[in-house]
């Protein structure tokens, strides 16, 4: 014990109040923060439990047959899979439409990288149902689309690109594009373009400085972008519900309709609670491959 | 490392517009094989403008840049084969010690048992054998430094250039990485142009100096005579210690202060002149000097201990500070009192003279 302490040398005692004043001051943020702490639990984490609550109880006792239902119940499995299909491929088509688009900018002076933001934020300035119903506008059998291709002479018959799944898919790209671009963007500005000169100047021809230093670097932004991409599309409603016509069924239109229509919390609960699960295990996933903090908040 | 025998560079007219401003104004200069070249200049002055046009970053408006007797002016920078280091470093901080010095070599495709000898050779020469594992977070900033040290010199460039790459680093590790450099150059010969602000460390590293300011070179010569022969008042303000005193020219004889002044240096051509005094040239006593010539009378307003040295701050009579550096235990030290009135004087060959546009 002596000893620890001598080794400790005279820093220890400076050392340990600057420890204290540090925990002050974090007790003081922790008071200002109170009121949003204290909202988010009266109003996201008390409904939750008692989701969680509802989803386990059947009549008077505990019971697991609403989650044994989603298992043995062809159609539960085919709505999950849905969800999870058409998240995954917005995703991926948000990532290689975004991506280039937010490099673009990135690359840009920044007054008009800000232009071009703001340019990718207009959209959030219009309610998703209009947008919604816009893309269904656009995209019905004699929409504009299908009117421009038939009029190049592209196609023979109107694509059928409404009330199905491609429309779905159409619809929530474009609703959720913004949420890839500016993760995507503030990492990729973040990174120091002597990173590049240095490759440069290594030797890389520009393709192969931009893959070998440029889009490693610029991972952790691209994966936030699709994180969140994910997750939302995950929990998806309206646009399904409209583009896709009553043929795409998501977990989220499958809560609404058991509450709903059928009455039955039990079983809207208990697939609300895998979905959060799902997608709290996604958040999990990722935090593995990169590190959280750097995720949501970019450093250079 | 067996070394490839070095090239020269020849800047021929180079001058780089930003708009309506010259960064580089018509800069021509040539750089011997070997050389070890330093750009030295406040900041803005076009030195790192001029680093950037040779490494290819950037493309003169107008002039060509030859490197071995091949014009690289067009070339882009990833085909000019120099080693570049950079002020921030910039060290892939996604990849090891060991990928970082590995990434030129990979570039070019070299194998892989090549790439490992090489890469090991490289750090042993910076002194970082059995570092390659870690990540550049895990480095100090001196280790960084060696480290973009060896991925410049891995390859065996044409050319060496850095970029201010010691400005980030504490005095002492400073002065200790200088002749690292310079050790590092005599060994590999290479040739090596280094930009900095510092003039200390312009002096301590190069063969020669090309003092640089406002897009043109003032003055491009080796360190001695570059501080003890400044050829204009920009220079002899920005090499080394100075004070700087105008100089009058009466029926052909030079007075400072209203006193003789006699000198053994040239005189500059242009007017008007001033007297250049380096202030570990300047000697000082308590009694006014037998002789007027090369004298100077003042108040003792200061006198800072600083270690090695006494430095020694004189109003003169006409208003201006005069800087002397005394030995420590000089035995006038302990005789000159502040607010005392004191002498100071200077030998012929000591009297620089330069003229205000050089």
């Amino acid at each position: 014990m002596a000893s620890a302490r001598a080794r400790a040398g005279p820093d220890e005692p400076e050392a340990a109040a600057l420890a204290r004043d540090a925990r002050r001051e974090r007790r003081r943020a922790l008071v200002l923060a109170a009121p949003a702490l204290l909202l988010v639990g009266a109003v996201a984490l008390l409904p939750t439990g008692w989701l969680f609550w509802l989803s386990v109880i059947e009549g008077e006792s505990f019971s697991a047959a609403h989650y044994l239902r989603l298992i043995q119940v062809e159609s539960y499995r085919r709505i999950f899979w849905t969800t999870f299909e058409i998240a995954a491929v917005v995703t991926i088509l948000a990532a290689l439409l975004g991506y280039p688009l937010a490099y673009w900018l990135s690359r840009l002076p920044e007054r008009w990288a800000n232009v071009g933001l703001v340019l990718v934020l207009v959209p959030f300035w219009t309610s998703l149902l209009v947008r919604t119903y816009a893309w269904l506008v656009l995209l019905q059998r004699r929409g504009l689309v299908n009117r421009a291709l038939l009029d190049l002479g592209l196609i023979e018959e109107p694509l059928r690109l409404v009330h199905n799944w491609t429309g779905t898919v159409i619809g929530m790209l474009h609703i959720l594009l913004p949420f890839l671009v500016l993760p995507a963007y503030a990492s990729l500005r973040a990174i120091d373009p002597a990173y590049l000169a240095a490759a440069a100047s290594l030797g890389a021809s520009p393709v192969r400085a931009f893959w070998t230093v440029f889009f490693p670097l610029s991972l952790p932004g691209l994966l936030a972008g699709c994180l969140l991409v994910f997750v939302l599309a995950l929990g998806f409603y309206v646009t399904p519900a409209i583009l896709g016509g009553g043929r795409v069924l998501m977990v989220a239109m499958k809560v609404q309709e058991n509450a709903g229509l059928y009455l039955d919390w039990g079983a809207a609960s208990a697939l609300a609670v895998v979905l959060l699960l799902a997608t709290l295990a996604m958040f999990a996933l990722l935090a593995r491959l990169v590190p959280l903090e750097r995720l949501l908040v970019s450093r250079s | 490392m067996d070394r490839r025998a070095p090239v020269g560079i020849r800047f021929e007219a180079v001058t780089k517009l930003y708009g309506a401003v010259a960064a580089l104004d018509c800069v021509s200069l040539e750089v011997a094989p070997g050389e070890f070249l330093t750009l030295l200049g406040p900041s803005g002055s076009g030195k790192t403008t001029l680093l950037m046009v040779l490494a290819g970053f950037t493309r003169p408006t107008s002039g060509r840049i030859v490197v071995g007797g091949e014009d690289v002016t067009r070339t882009p920078p990833h085909r000019r084969d120099f080693g570049v280091v950079f002020q921030s470093y910039a060290l892939f901080p996604h990849m090891t010690v060991a990928q970082n010095v590995a990434y030129p070599l990979r570039m070019r495709g070299r194998p892989r048992a090549e790439m490992a000898r090489r890469v090991a050779e490289a750090l042993a020469l910076v002194r970082l054998e059995g570092f390659g594992d870690r990540r550049p977070d895990q480095l100090s900033g001196g280790q960084k430094q060696r480290v973009a040290l060896a991925r410049a010199i891995v390859f065996e460039p044409r050319v060496l250039l850095m970029d201010e790459p010691l400005s980030a680093l504490d005095k002492k590790l400073r002065e200790a990485m200088q002749i690292e450099i310079r050790q590092l150059h005599e060994r590999l010969g290479i040739t090596t142009i280094y930009v900095t602000h510092d003039q200390r460390e312009a002096l301590t590293l190069s063969d020669r100096v090309a003092v640089i300011d406002g897009g043109r070179i003032r003055q491009l010569d080796p360190p001695r005579l570059l501080y003890e022969e400044p050829r204009s008042r920009f220079v002899a303000e920005f090499v080394g210690e100075s004070t700087i005193l105008p100089v009058e020219r009466r029926n052909g004889a030079l007075f400072c202060a209203g006193r003789p002044l006699r000198t053994t240096r040239p005189l500059p051509p242009g007017e008007p002149l001033h007297l250049v005094l380096r202030p570990e040239r300047v000697r000082l006593a308590t009694s006014p000097p037998a002789e007027p010539v090369n004298t100077l009378a003042g108040t003792l307003e200061d006198l800072v201990f600083q270690g090695e040295s006494l430095l020694a701050e004189i109003r003169l009579e006409a208003g201006e500070l005069l800087a002397v550096r005394l030995p420590t235990g000089a035995e006038l030290s302990d005789s000159i009192r502040r607010g005392g009135t004191v002498w100071a004087w200077f030998a012929p060959e000591d009297a620089v003279l330069v003229s205000e546009t050089g």
